[in-house]
């Protein structure tokens, strides 16, 4: 019997890059639309794995649905060969793409309580998904913040897209630099700092948190001291990955796998092994 | 005309039969690999009869040590495992998962050329029958399906063979794996050499097994082959080299990322990752994706990895467990415990290869031994604090 690949969660299927938009100097957002047919569901927090041909695979995010179109949405940052790659792509060319892949926010049991977001950097990137879902049901929510912090002002993430959220004071949207310039406006420092300057009903909210690791334990220890439960805290985690299915072993975390498990993940259940080191 | 066998039957066969079987497996299309002696160890290889088993060997073992001595007898199967595992064959150490040509300024994909071999695996221990079961939950029976496995593995026919020596690192008993097979495969073969003769009981496991045993002679096995049989088997499984205590081990384990012991361990662990080598159950993996230098085609290549290596946790910045102690941690801790709640069973078959090919000598029975006494001391020495 010759093999087939049908229904092969290995197998990428074929999209075109319908835009390119330069964020800044390393970073861009590409807009991926299927050749022929739907691109499938997903939930805000998953991610997809995106292959340049020849060259390799990434996990990468899903950062927005390109609306109507029937496309993703994704923001990388070239840090070495295959993000590289997907970063070089212009429109029209054709890329790989598997997905989507893990669990994502908890958008539903947030509902009725107040929300926090909390962005490192490209941590921003499977949060925007959330934000938007939030925005589109805004009723359904109380309170929502955003508390993003990223490196300098130039490295200012979906600046358009902050406009549209602060409109109407819909989401509460503040920016911290590490290092600001002499036009910047706003705050300057890490981000967990902003939690407690943060208005919000503790025990009535749900916190979204995403960023380098080290940004996350310390955005997590200022939301714990501003009495948000364990429960109600996510954070989605990072580990190397290959496969996106359970089957390579590499994104092994503690008993998860962050690519079934997570990469979104109830705060409470890992707290255990949070700030063990090298786990 | 002997009855038509039936599953869960024994049936009795001389070393004629044994090798006429060979013959028919290889008459119906399946590639037959076995054990066979080279370079001074016992891999499996393909095999084309009787002729190419280590017949009248034994292996010595010991941690960080594995020799070949002669018996006094010729049997076909007096050892115990060696360096290799059926995962070879199974779960390849290299797999090609699909090529992709350029198609203009598009691509398409195509599965690789070569169809699936089938395999008669013939030789396998008790300990292996159940790593492969193990490895059929990670590539068959997940919510992803590797379907090139779930091939290779549908079209296997597997002949095992029940224990009649224990390996000096062996513990299946301890692993309740072993070294009785009995479950997963199509025959079972227990070697007898006694006064009555050099002969075989074959037990039969599924309906291809019994077919195949119909066109051979064999007759039916008498009570006291039948008890012959069984005191084979309870004379491996009393003298099994090592022991391993489970109880509680999963617990004991995920409580202890921190403890002191694992410096202990680093301090001798090389990170060569021998052990996750020939470990019949380690599955992790990596990906390669190549390129032709013309841009015309790709393929991607998935091969055996380890946790033992830097690069398997690197992420853009570094790698999370640059320490041996945190990837020893994640060996130990992975095989023993993660793994029950990944999979619902141990990791650990208890066939002591990790023992023998660690260069070393790191024996993970003794390391959890060690720990868990470590552990318990420093439980009572804190309520006497209390
Ligand atoms: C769930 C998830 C979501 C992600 N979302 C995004 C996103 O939206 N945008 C984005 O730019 N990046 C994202 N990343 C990180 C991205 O996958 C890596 O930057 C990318 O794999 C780097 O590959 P490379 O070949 O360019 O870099 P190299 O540094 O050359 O990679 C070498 C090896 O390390 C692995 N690796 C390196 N960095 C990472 C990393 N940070 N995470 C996982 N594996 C890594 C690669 O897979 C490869 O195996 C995400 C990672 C995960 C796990
Ligand atoms: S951990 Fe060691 S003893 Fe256990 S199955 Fe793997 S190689 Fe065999
Ligand atoms: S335990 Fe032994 S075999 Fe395994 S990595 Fe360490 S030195 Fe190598």
């Amino acid at each position: 019997m010759m093999p087939t690949m049908d229904g092969d969660a290995w197998r990428p299927s074929v999209y075109r890059v319908a835009r390119v938009v330069r964020e800044f100097e390393e970073v861009v957002t590409l807009t991926l639309r299927p050749e022929g047919g739907n691109r499938p569901a997903f939930m805000p927090g998953q991610f997809n794995m995106l292959y340049a041909f020849g060259v390799g695979e990434a996990a990468i995010s899903i950062c927005g649905e390109d609306e109507g179109q029937g496309g993703f949405v994704h923001t990388i940052r070239r840090v070495g060969a295959v993000s590289h790659a997907l970063a070089s792509v212009s429109e029209g060319d054709a890329v790989g793409l598997r997905g989507p892949f893990g669990k994502g926010w908890p958008l539903s049991e947030a509902e009725r309580g107040d929300i926090v977001f909390v962005a490192g950097g490209l941590g921003l990137a499977p949060l925007r998904p959330a934000i938007e879902h939030v925005l589109q049901h805004r009723s359904h929510y109380r309170r929502v913040t955003l508390l993003f912090g990223t490196r300098n002002p130039h490295t200012m993430l979906f600046e358009s897209d902050f406009g549209r959220w602060r409109r109407g004071a819909e989401v509460d949207a503040v920016v911290t630099v590490d290092q600001a310039d002499a036009a910047w406006r706003g705050s300057v420092g890490a981000v967990p700092a902003l939690v407690p300057r943060a208005t919000f009903d503790p025990k009535e909210t749900m916190a979204m948190v995403c960023g380098p690791e080290v940004m996350m334990r310390f955005a997590v220890a200022s939301l714990r001291d501003a009495g948000v439960p364990a429960e109600s805290i996510h954070v989605s985690m990072e580990r190397n990955m290959k496969c996106a299915i359970g089957l390579c072993g590499r994104c092994q975390y503690g008993q998860d796998f962050i690519c079934r498990d997570g990469p979104v993940m109830r705060y409470d259940r890992v707290a255990s092994r949070f700030s063990i080191r090298e786990i | 005309m002997t009855s038509m066998p039936q599953p869960g039957m024994a049936r009795c066969i001389e070393p004629a039969a044994l090798q006429a079987l060979i013959d028919l497996l290889a008459q119906e299309g399946y590639l037959i690999v076995g054990p066979t002696r080279q370079d001074d160890a016992i891999v499996y290889d393909r095999i084309a009869g009787l002729d190419d088993l280590p017949a009248g060997w034994t292996d010595v073992q010991a941690p960080g040590h594995y020799t070949l001595v002669r018996r006094d007898d010729d049997a076909f199967f007096g050892y115990a495992v060696g360096p290799h595992s059926w995962k070879r064959f199974l779960h390849p150490p290299v797999e090609t998962l699909w090529r992709a040509l350029r198609d203009g300024d598009s691509f398409t994909l195509a599965a690789p050329s070569a169809p699936a071999p089938r395999y008669a695996l013939f030789g396998v221990r008790a300990c292996d029958l159940r790593a492969i079961a193990i490895q059929d939950r990670v590539f068959r029976d997940g919510a992803h399906v590797d379907h090139a496995y779930a091939d290779r593995r549908r079209s296997a026919f597997i002949i095992a063979v029940n224990c009649g020596v224990a390996g000096g690192n062996c513990f299946c008993v301890s692993m309740g794996s072993g070294p009785r097979a009995d479950a997963g495969f199509d025959l079972a073969l227990t070697e007898l050499i006694d006064a009555a003769g050099h002969r075989f009981l074959l037990e039969v496991g599924s309906d291809a097994g019994a077919a195949l045993l119909a066109r051979i002679d064999n007759v039916e096995a008498s009570m006291a082959d039948v008890d012959s049989a069984k005191a084979v088997v309870s004379h491996t499984a009393a003298h099994m080299g090592r022991h391993m205590e489970t109880r509680g081990l999963k617990e004991l384990l995920q409580g202890q990322p921190q403890h002191p012991r694992w410096d202990d361990v680093a301090a001798r662990c090389l990170a060569c990752g021998n052990c996750t080598m020939v470990c019949p159950t380690c599955f992790c993996t990596t990906i390669e994706d190549h390129g032709s230098i013309d841009g015309s085609s790709a393929e991607r290549v998935r091969t055996w990895d380890s946790c033992f290596t830097l690069d398997f946790s690197y992420i853009h910045g570094g790698s999370v467990r640059t320490s041996t102690r945190s990837r020893y941690r994640q060996w130990l801790t992975h095989k023993l415990a993660h793994w029950i709640d990944q999979f619902g069973v141990s990791g650990c078959v208890g066939c002591g290869r990790c023992i023998a090919w660690c260069p070393v000598g790191i024996d993970i029975t003794e390391e959890v031994a060690t720990l868990r006494v470590a552990v318990e001391a420093g439980n009572e020495a804190g309520h006497e604090h209390d």
